[in-house]
């Protein structure tokens, strides 16, 4: 018998019972576009996630303080991390490109008429542009040697500048900082967007120097000296390349120096690195333990689909085993009536899997649109959803056939 | 009317069913010879094994034991494939409640047998005029769309004949054929048959009416699963 016959004669039988064929899909309907729903939301997220980290500039390396690691009270002069710190790295280490120590404070600043509470003050230092990707518009950003005379300068984040200057180019305007520190604006960043959740954009830039001297409540000041919490070492793009130094050298060059200058063991460091990768690693695994679980989720909602399929198929062989004796007697094989049956349930899988991937197409879009949450449409995964919708109605539609064409011709023409 | 072959041979006919721990010996050595273009009727008490012996000679089963030929061809131990496909080429059904698929028009259940055929195969083209032909010569020409809910009884059983003809089968059984309809339409059904068997149909029927029976050539009495005796029918129809 020719197939397109057989499909012929299951898409009649399809249609003499439509709303109970489409009630039958819809399992297969909802699996499939909950599959690809559910894929386009996670890769979304780890599109999102990716961006975020790259944004923070590549190949960098976090030096952070731990304090507390004596305790308070104790002698807390040997934990830590001291701004000269970041200069030892700079000079020092091979494969470094640069190096950025930042410290923030947050204070109320004034422009002319306009005053804003809770701004934070970034001290930085000068090779904050290239370590963080950042770019200046207009004016130009602070050199080293305006750092090491704590010049009150300041560059600001671009929703900043337009808050306080609206059209007005700011250059040369005097910004008033915690009621008493004047600041000259000498230039302005290119719009950065949200980097994880900190918006750099809002920020006043101005070098470190001017922080921890000036912002920095004098008894804390005296407290802490020139400690700083976080140190980004930029690794120059070299590194890991092939005949020359690995990241892992370079971090190990970082611990032996500071271990030395803070009179530490590598056992017991006052400090702790982390790379780029490490945060990526963490995100990716996060991520895919997300997506894996929204797998396993949609693919047991096609398994649900498949079983609906196989239910209607199995009641559909016994509501219809008059008919199959009728085909028997006039000459179907178990094979024919096998094969009926099968490619019934194999169109409403591959019929319904053609809507769940419209309607998960779609549905990413228009989830995407409502909820503000990002969705990238996988085409691997429309590929894996269509599969799978075919595989479960092979599968579940395998065991209704095979029940109708082992019927027996007589007691099937006997049945009312 | 002399010298034909024999289209049914069958010989010590013997079913046995197992209920449970029961034998049931529905055919119990049933002997029955039909020649080419006969009209035979089969009849019985009920219990005397006429639906097991129709069931036989319409190969929807094989004999526990027991040799049948169906035009020539033993087909006594054949399996479901082979049952199937001389169903298919060799005999036609005609059933007592017409067993014609609902919802589905006329013309597509007489193609149905077509449909099924491995041995002629017909274009959609060819298999849609042998099927209004058929339908043509019962008398249904211009009923082919009209599905079984929209036919009579009568109708409805014409359909059901004309599906039993189109693959041009050596014999017709017909089980019951005027069981569901009125005697006015069971009349005319009985003289369609008849003049189907003039033009050489062979057709064995299973009825429990003797009025019916009377229609045919020949009258075989069935009990206990075994014949009882024949008779001969002198009523001649036109």
């Amino acid at each position: 018998m020719k197939p397109i016959k057989v499909i012929k004669i299951a898409w009649l039988a399809l249609l003499k019972s439509k709303i109970r064929s489409l009630l039958t899909m819809l399992g297969i309907i909802i699996g499939v576009a909950a599959v690809i729903i559910m894929i386009a939301i996670s890769a979304g997220t780890e599109a999102t996630i990716q961006e975020q980290i790259t944004g923070l500039g590549s190949n960098l390396i976090y030096v952070s303080a731990s304090f507390g690691r004596a305790g308070p009270g104790s002698d807390f002069n040997s934990g830590g991390l001291v701004y000269d710190d970041a200069f030892a790295i700079a000079d020092q280490i091979n494969g470094v490109a640069g190096v950025v120590v930042e410290q923030s404070s947050t204070q109320s600043i004034k422009a002319g008429d306009i005053s804003l509470d809770s701004v934070t003050i970034m001290g930085t230092t000068a090779d904050f542009p290239s370590v963080r990707d950042m770019e200046i518009t207009s004016g130009r950003y602070f050199t080293q040697e305006e750092i090491d005379r704590t010049t009150s300068i300041a560059v600001l984040g671009s929703s900043l500048a337009e808050e306080l200057f609206g059209d007005q180019d700011p250059f040369g305007e005097t910004i008033t900082v915690g009621g008493n520190i004047r600041l000259t604006v000498v230039g302005v960043f290119d719009e950065k967007g949200m980097v994880g959740d900190v918006d750099y954009d809002s920020r006043l830039y101005t070098p470190i120097t001017i922080v921890l001297e000036k912002l920095t409540n004098n008894q804390f000041s005296r407290f802490m000296g020139d400690r700083v919490r976080l140190i980004y070492v930029e690794v120059d793009e070299s590194v890991g390349s092939e005949g020359e130094r690995t990241l892992d050298d370079v971090i190990y060059q970082i611990e032996l120096l500071l271990a030395k200058r803070h009179d530490v063991t590598l056992d017991e460091p006052d400090f702790t690195i982390t790379t780029q990768q490490d945060i990526i690693t963490t995100q990716e695994s996060t991520t895919a333990a997300f997506r894996s679980l929204l797998a396993w989720v949609a693919g047991v909602s096609l398994i649900v689909g498949g079983i609906g399929i196989m239910n209607i198929m199995l009641v559909s062989v016994t509501e219809r085993t008059r008919e199959i004796g009728i085909r028997q007697s006039v000459g179907a094989t178990p094979n024919d009536i096998r094969w009926q049956f099968l490619t019934e349930a194999l169109l409403l899988s591959l019929i319904g899997g053609l809507i769940g991937v419209t309607v998960g197409v779609i549905g990413s879009w228009v989830f995407g649109e409502a909820s503000g949450m990002r969705t990238v449409i996988v085409a691997s995964s429309v590929l894996l959803a269509f599969g799978s919708a075919a595989t479960v109605g092979i599968f579940f539609g395998f065991y209704p056939a095979n029940q109708a064409a082992q019927l027996d011709p007589i007691e099937a023409l006997r049945y009312e | 009317m002399k010298n034909r072959k024999p289209i049914i041979d069958g010989r010590d006919l013997v079913k046995i069913y197992q209920m449970g721990e029961f034998e049931v010996r529905a055919l119990d050595g049933a002997s029955i010879q039909v020649q080419e273009g006969e009209f035979v009727a089969i009849m019985g008490p009920s219990g005397s094994g006429k639906s097991t012996l129709m069931n036989l000679l319409g190969c929807l089963m094989s004999p526990t034991s027991g040799e049948y030929f169906l035009d020539g061809e033993d087909v006594s131990d054949l399996d479901q494939v082979e049952l199937a496909q001389i169903r298919n080429q060799k005999l036609g059904f005609i059933f007592q409640s017409y067993n014609l698929l609902a919802r589905t028009p006329a013309l597509q259940n007489v193609i149905l047998p077509l449909f099924y055929n491995r041995t002629s195969r017909l274009t959609d083209e060819e298999q849609q005029d042998k099927a209004t032909n058929m339908l043509d010569a019962v008398g249904l020409g211009d009923r082919i769309y009209h599905e079984p809910q929209e036919l009579s009884g009568g109708q409805q059983q014409r359909v059901s004949i004309a599906r039993a003809l189109v693959n041009d089968p050596v014999m017709v059984l017909a089980d019951e054929p005027t069981g569901n309809l009125d005697s006015k339409s069971g009349a005319e059904l009985m003289e369609l048959l008849v003049s189907l068997n003039k033009q050489g149909t062979t057709i064995v029927m299973v009825t429990h009416d003797p009025a019916i029976a009377e229609y045919t050539n020949r009258t075989i009495h069935l009990l206990d699963g075994k014949v009882e005796r024949e008779v001969k029918n002198g009523k001649e129809h036109k």
